[in-house]
C-alpha cells in the first residue's frame, strides 16, 4: 500500500536552517546537511529545503547544501525559493535534486510550469500555493504570503496541473504558524478537485492534526516544520501514532 | 566500471551519487564506444516512454543497449528503464520499447496519477537483487504506467496501486526496477550493492 509521506521541510537562510530548530544531541541545529542527516535517519520520507532569502548568494550555498546532502542522504529532496527559470531549476536539479517548488515566479509567468515539466517531467515540479481565504474561498498569494494575487487559489492550482504540475504544496496562510491544524475543507477541495498529489502545510501542532489531514483532508503527504524543528516530536513518534490511527506509514 | 546510459532522459546524478555513496565507479556514457570496459549497464529514465525510445535511438544507443542486452552482461533498468525493456507503451502507441521482455505499459486507472512515494514490494521466489530485503519492504515510486505482462517467471516482486504489477523483473542478468533504489534510502543502496555484486 502506498504510504502517506511525511516531509520535513527546513527553511534556509544565509545557509542556516530558521524558524527555531531546537534539538538534542545535535552538534549545531542549524546546520542543513545535519538536519537532514538527522530527519533521514528518523525515517524521513522526503526532504523539502525553501531558500528563503532567495539572493543570489543565498541560492549558491543553498546548491552546495544539496550537492552536499544528496551524497549521503538518498531520499527525495525538494528545493523550492525563488527559482524563476529553467535555468535555474536545471542548476538545483543538477546539485542533486529531484525536485522544485515554484510559487511567485509561476504566478507571474505560468509558462514556468510547463517549461519545466517539458525538459525535466511533470514529477519534477512542484507548485507551491499559499491560499488565504478571502470571502468565501481562497485566493493565491505571492511574495512569502504578502501579496493578494486576486486570482482564486482552486482555478489556479488547476491550472498548474494543467501545464504539467506533478504535485501540489498546499500552504493556508490562514492556518500556516497557529498549531491548530491544517484548513481541512480547503485541503479536502483541493485533493478532490485534481488528479496529481497534495502535500498538506501549515498550521500542525500535534501527530493528531496530521491524521485530519489525511482522513478528513485526503492529502497525500503532510509537510512539517516546527512540529519536528522544536524537537516536540520526532518523525518515529509522529509515525507510530499515524500507523495507530489506521494512516499507512513506511 | 559501471557505464550509466545517458540518453538525455533525466536526472542521472542521483545514481551516480549512490553509487559513490558505495565506492563504486561509475561513469555516464552516451556513446557505444565509451561502454568499452565496462562491467555492468544501467539505463535509467523519468518521463514520457516514447520520448525516451526517440531519443534512445536518435543517440545511437538503442541498438548499443540491445546488443548488451542480447550479450547477457549484467543490466539494470530502473524506474522508465525498466519499462523500455518491454515490447511497448499504450502511453505512446507504435513506438517500439526494447522488446526483450514481452509486455506492454498500461497507465494507472485508479488513484492520484502519478503514483508519487513509498510503497510495498511482495517478494516472489528467486530474486538476487532483493537478497537480504524483507517482503513487505518500501520503496520510493514515481510513475504513471504500469507493465503488464504474461511472462510472470521472470518477475521476482510485485506491487500494488490499483491493480497488482511487476515492480522487479529478473531473468539472467538481466534486471530491472520500477521504483527508484537511488532515493529509496538504505534499502535501496542495499539493492544497488546486491547488483553490483552481480556484475
Amino acid at each position: 500500500m502506498l504510504a502517506t509521506r511525511v516531509i520535513p521541510c527546513l527553511d534556509v537562510l544565509d545557509g542556516r536552517v530558521v524558524k527555531g530548530v531546537r534539538f538534542k544531541g545535535l552538534r549545531d541545529a542549524g546546520d542543513p546537511v545535519e538536519l537532514a542527516r538527522l530527519y533521514n535517519d528518523q525515517g524521513a520520507d522526503e526532504i523539502t529545503f525553501l531558500d528563503i532569502g532567495a539572493s543570489y548568494r543565498d541560492r549558491e550555498i543553498l546548491v552546495e547544501v544539496v550537492e552536499r546532502v544528496s551524497g549521503e542522504v538518498f531520499i527525495p529532496l525538494t528545493v523550492g525559493g525563488g527559482i524563476r527559470s529553467v535555468d535555474d531549476m536545471r542548476r538545483i536539479l543538477n546539485a542533486g535534486a529531484d525536485k522544485v517548488s515554484v510559487c511567485t515566479a509561476a504566478i507571474k509567468n505560468p509558462s514556468l510550469i510547463s517549461a519545466g515539466s517539458e525538459v525535466f517531467g511533470s514529477q519534477c515540479i512542484v507548485l507551491s500555493a499559499d491560499l488565504k481565504r478571502v470571502g468565501r474561498g481562497w485566493h493565491a498569494y505571492i511574495n512569502g504570503g504578502r501579496d493578494d494575487t486576486g486570482l482564486d487559489g482552486l482555478e489556479w492550482i488547476e491550472e498548474a496541473e494543467r501545464l504539467g504540475a506533478g504535485e501540489i504544496l498546499l500552504n493556508s496562510i490562514d492556518m500556516d504558524g497557529t498549531r491548530e491544524g491544517y484548513d481541512l475543507e480547503l485541503t479536502r477541495k483541493v485533493s478532490e478537485s485534481i488528479g496529481v498529489p497534495v502535500i498538506a502545510s501549515g498550521g500542525a501542532g500535534t501527530p493528531q492534526q496530521l491524521v485530519n489531514a489525511v482522513i478528513d483532508g485526503r492529502a497525500d503527504a503532510v509537510l512539517l516544520a516546527s512540529l519536528l524543528h522544536s524537537g516536540e516530536f520526532t518523525i518515529p513518534e509522529i509515525k507510530a501514532y499515524l500507523r495507530a490511527q489506521g494512516v499507512s506509514v513506511r | 566500471m559501471i557505464a550509466i546510459v545517458d540518453y538525455g532522459a533525466g536526472n542521472l546524478r542521483s545514481v551516480q551519487k549512490a553509487f559513490e555513496y558505495l565506492q563504486v565507479e561509475s561513469q555516464v556514457v552516451s556513446s557505444r564506444a565509451e561502454l568499452r570496459g565496462a562491467d555492468g549497464l544501467v539505463l535509467p529514465g523519468v518521463g514520457a516512454f516514447g520520448t525516451a525510445a526517440k531519443r534512445l535511438r536518435g543517440s545511437g544507443l538503442f541498438d548499443t543497449v540491445q546488443e548488451w542486452l542480447r550479450s547477457g552482461d549484467p543490466f539494470l533498468g530502473i524506474c522508465l528503464g525498466m519499462q523500455l525493456l518491454f515490447e511497448g507503451s499504450s502511453e505512446s502507441p507504435g513506438v517500439e520499447g526494447l522488446g526483450v521482455f514481452k509486455g506492454t505499459c498500461l497507465p494507472f486507472k485508479e488513484g492520484k496519477v502519478p503514483q508519487i512515494g513509498w510503497n510495498q514490494i511482495q517478494i516472489q521466489e528467486g530474486s538476487r537483487l532483493l537478497e537480504g530485503v524483507d517482503d513487505g519492504s518500501f520503496f520510493y515510486f514515481l510513475h504513471g504506467y504500469y507493465v503488464e505482462t504474461g511472462d510472470t517467471g521472470m518477475v521476482t516482486a510485485l506491487t500494488q496501486y490499483g491493480v497488482t504489477y511487476p515492480s522487479v523483473v529478473e531473468r539472467g542478468n538481466v534486471m530491472a526496477v520500477q521504483f527508484h533504489p537511488e532515493k529509496s534510502g538504505e534499502l535501496g543502496l542495499r539493492l544497488l550493492q546486491n547488483w553490483v555484486e552481480s556484475c
